[in-house]
């Protein structure tokens, strides 16, 4: 016998801070802060209706993940594309999809954006180029499909895929970073890391401590980011977007946020958290953040927020009030949209 | 003028000409471009429209089934080339959860026009993994349309067709039928060299006959065509329909024909258990006119539920053939 030593080539990683600038006016502070009352104003009252048993099957929210949502649509248009997920009440609200066409589709209404067939998980609208699937980590591909489409079109639209930490442990994740680096595609990946896929934390579920540093197995850049500060998503968010439409490639977001909602209504115990979590991240509440950064950096007032507030109540009520005149589809109805031209 | 073609290249020329014709369609796949396709039908696609439009993938099948779906959705119309059916199950879910779905789901706002070829099939010992048929998988669920051509005329009419369909289509191609000459026999035989659209959902009546009704689809239509001249040699007078689509079923051609023949022998390479001759015998069935033309309790052959063995007496047990499906139909005229 005799003892070898070889040498093998390793790799580790290094963490590095970058620095991004952001200018924010009055204006995108009460943008940000108009997006994200409207949605939890929104989710309120569907959570209250709810429990009244008014609507059919699950529903779920993100009270206090809105910052996500709001910080990175401020920074796209109606050209540009997203897939979102099962909790995407909020993201469809930021997409400008219209509120009575959201409130319709959750009570099976024929006014429903997707005419009652898709309910409130399936949320979608062609003419907004949004999609929300099921399915977790089903959308990722096909933000960067919608990436390719532009890339190849010449178009100088870009796609974002929400999803959540659960959704980083299933193939599709992987296989759409990869293939959007090898084809350089106009797309950003915004990962929604809410700590829990339902009951399990992501620390029990993911081998790397945060999924930011996957991304480096992919060429792409990522940034870890305080997904509860919209100001800190707008801002790497705008870096990610504009990097995309100048062709530059795919970034990953993984925004660092916690689900103070149940992983659904009514079913969830939510006996899985630990006890005094839950308070400690209620403190960080994305929207009382923003308040207090906005009255700190001099840009809005108390009366600016007491008025979106109050602003978004009314069209919430008003949405209410016009899905509900909406009636409920023909049977008919149901076997439409198999095909084309059914 | 026609010419005389083989399968795989009829397969080509649709998909070339359907590019020159429309610049949104992409082809995508794996070795679908420089090396034109692991069945070559994808050759000279790089060269003429470029890597743009013709885009070799990584092996990440629901990565780049995705990727498909997601073009569609604002505007191309793919090609997506999985280099075996056997394949689809790593990619299942964007297939039957998110391209066959994503129209009704979203009440009828987007259009999924894209067409996923892949190649079945089995008859050459490849074995339980690379030889299965599966297209029942497909056509059991909503919002997909299958097709399955049995030679290079009907192959191009329906490729065309589906390129130029606004919803998802499989398109199965069977490997014995390209005529690649590796994989004997093919299927050669007169093609236009014009682009022309043959519609989904109309079977061809192959043969003409009075005494059994022969339904086939890709390949067992081409040895129900086999079997029915043997047949005829024996004084069976069949009549052969190739299926061509199974979704949608042409379930008035099948009545009418049973209707006159009184005999129904379903062949299917697929497996036998829920499958597409339970489907076919169901539609004869359920409408009182063709079932009470019924002289014979229906028949049928196929695979019987066993995955494809290599070996070839193993395969050959198995599978169906123009020997097993001449045996049957004469069983069943004699009955």
């Amino acid at each position: 016998m005799s003892r070898v030593l070889l040498s093998f080539k390793s790799y580790s990683l290094a963490e590095r801070e970058e620095k991004l600038e952001a200018e924010v006016t009055r204006e995108l502070a009460l943008s940000f802060y108009r997006k994200m009352v409207l949605a939890r104003t929104l989710e309120d009252e569907l959570k209250r209706r709810y429990e009244s048993f008014e609507m059919r099957g699950e529903l779920h929210l993100g009270r206090g993940q809105e910052a996500i949502p709001a910080g990175v649509c401020e920074l796209l248009s109606d050209r540009d594309f997203v897939s979102a997920t099962h909790r995407c009440i909020a993201h469809a609200v930021c997409k400008g999809l219209p509120l009575d066409g959201i409130i319709a589709e959750l009570y099976g209404r024929a006014s429903g954006v997707c005419r009652g067939k898709g309910g409130h998980m399936h949320l979608a609208s062609s003419s907004k180029r949004f999609l929300a699937t099921g399915i977790v980590g089903g959308g990722i591909p096909i933000a960067a499909g919608a990436a390719l489409a532009f890339k190849t079109l010449g178009e100088d639209s870009v796609a974002v895929a929400f999803f959540g930490d659960g959704a980083a442990n299933q193939g599709t994740f992987h296989e759409s970073l990869n293939l959007a680096s090898i084809y350089r595609l106009p797309v950003v990946f915004v990962l929604e890391d809410n700590q829990y896929a339902f009951s399990t934390r992501r620390s029990e579920s993911t081998a790397v401590e945060s999924n930011a540093i996957r991304a480096l197995g992919y060429s792409m850049p990522a940034l870890e980011v305080d997904g509860n500060d919209v100001i800190a998503v707008y801002t790497a968010a705008k870096w990610a977007v504009e990097r995309a439409r100048r062709g530059e490639g795919p970034s990953l977001l993984d925004c660092k946020t916690y689900r103070l909602s149940p992983h659904l209504e009514i079913v969830d115990t939510e006996e899985y958290r630990p006890e005094g979590e839950k308070e400690k991240w209620e403190k960080l509440d994305p929207v009382r953040r923003l308040e207090e950064q906005a009255v700190e950096l001099k840009l809005a007032s108390k009366e600016d927020f007491e008025q979106i507030k109050a602003e978004a109540r009314k069209l919430v009520e008003e949405a209410f009030q016009r899905a509900l005149s909406s009636p409920l589809p023909a049977p008919e109805e149901a076997f439409r949209d198999i095909f084309s031209g059914e | 003028m026609p010419r005389e073609i083989a399968m795989w290249e009829a397969i080509n020329e649709a998909i070339r000409q359907e590019m020159e014709r429309d610049s949104r369609i992409i082809v995508l796949g794996e070795d679908i471009g420089k090396m034109g396709g692991a069945f070559w039908c994808t050759q000279g696609l790089l060269e003429q429209f470029g890597s743009s439009r013709v885009i070799d993938t990584p092996i990440s099948e629901a990565g780049f089934m995705g990727m498909a779906i997601g073009a569609a959705l604002v505007g191309l119309r793919p090609i997506v080339e999985l280099q075996f059916v056997d394949f689809f199950g790593v990619a299942w879910d964007q297939i039957y959860n998110h391209l066959a779905k994503l129209r009704y789901m979203s009440g009828g706002q987007f259009k999924l026009p894209v067409v996923i070829r892949a190649p079945i099939g089995g008859g050459y010992g490849d074995a339980a993994q690379h030889s299965q048929v599966l297209y029942s998988i497909f056509a059991h669920i909503p919002g997909l349309k299958v097709v399955a051509p049995s030679n290079p005329y009907d192959a191009k009419g329906l490729l065309i067709s589906s390129i130029r369909c606004d919803d998802p289509v499989v398109f199965l191609e069977h490997k014995l039928l390209y005529g690649l000459f590796y994989l004997p026999p093919g299927s050669f035989g007169e093609v236009p060299e014009e682009p022309y659209e043959l519609p989904l959902g109309e079977a061809r009546i192959a043969a003409e006959g009075e005494d059994i009704t022969i339904v086939g689809a890709a390949y067992t239509a081409y040895l129900a065509e086999k079997a029915a001249d043997r047949l005829r040699e024996q004084g069976v007078s069949a009549e052969v329909i190739d299926l061509r689509t199974l979704v949608p079923l042409d379930k008035h051609a099948l009545r009418k024909s049973v209707e006159k023949t009184g005999r129904l022998l379903v062949v299917d390479e697929d497996y036998l258990p829920y499958g597409l001759t339970g489907e076919v015998i169901a539609t004869i069935a359920e409408d009182a006119e063709a079932f009470k033309a019924l002289k014979a309790p229906p028949a049928r052959v196929g695979n019987p539920g066993v995955p494809v063995p290599f070996s070839e007496p193993l395969e050959k047990a198995v599978l169906p053939s123009e020997d097993k499906i001449v045996k049957e139909a004469l069983k069943l005229v004699e009955a």
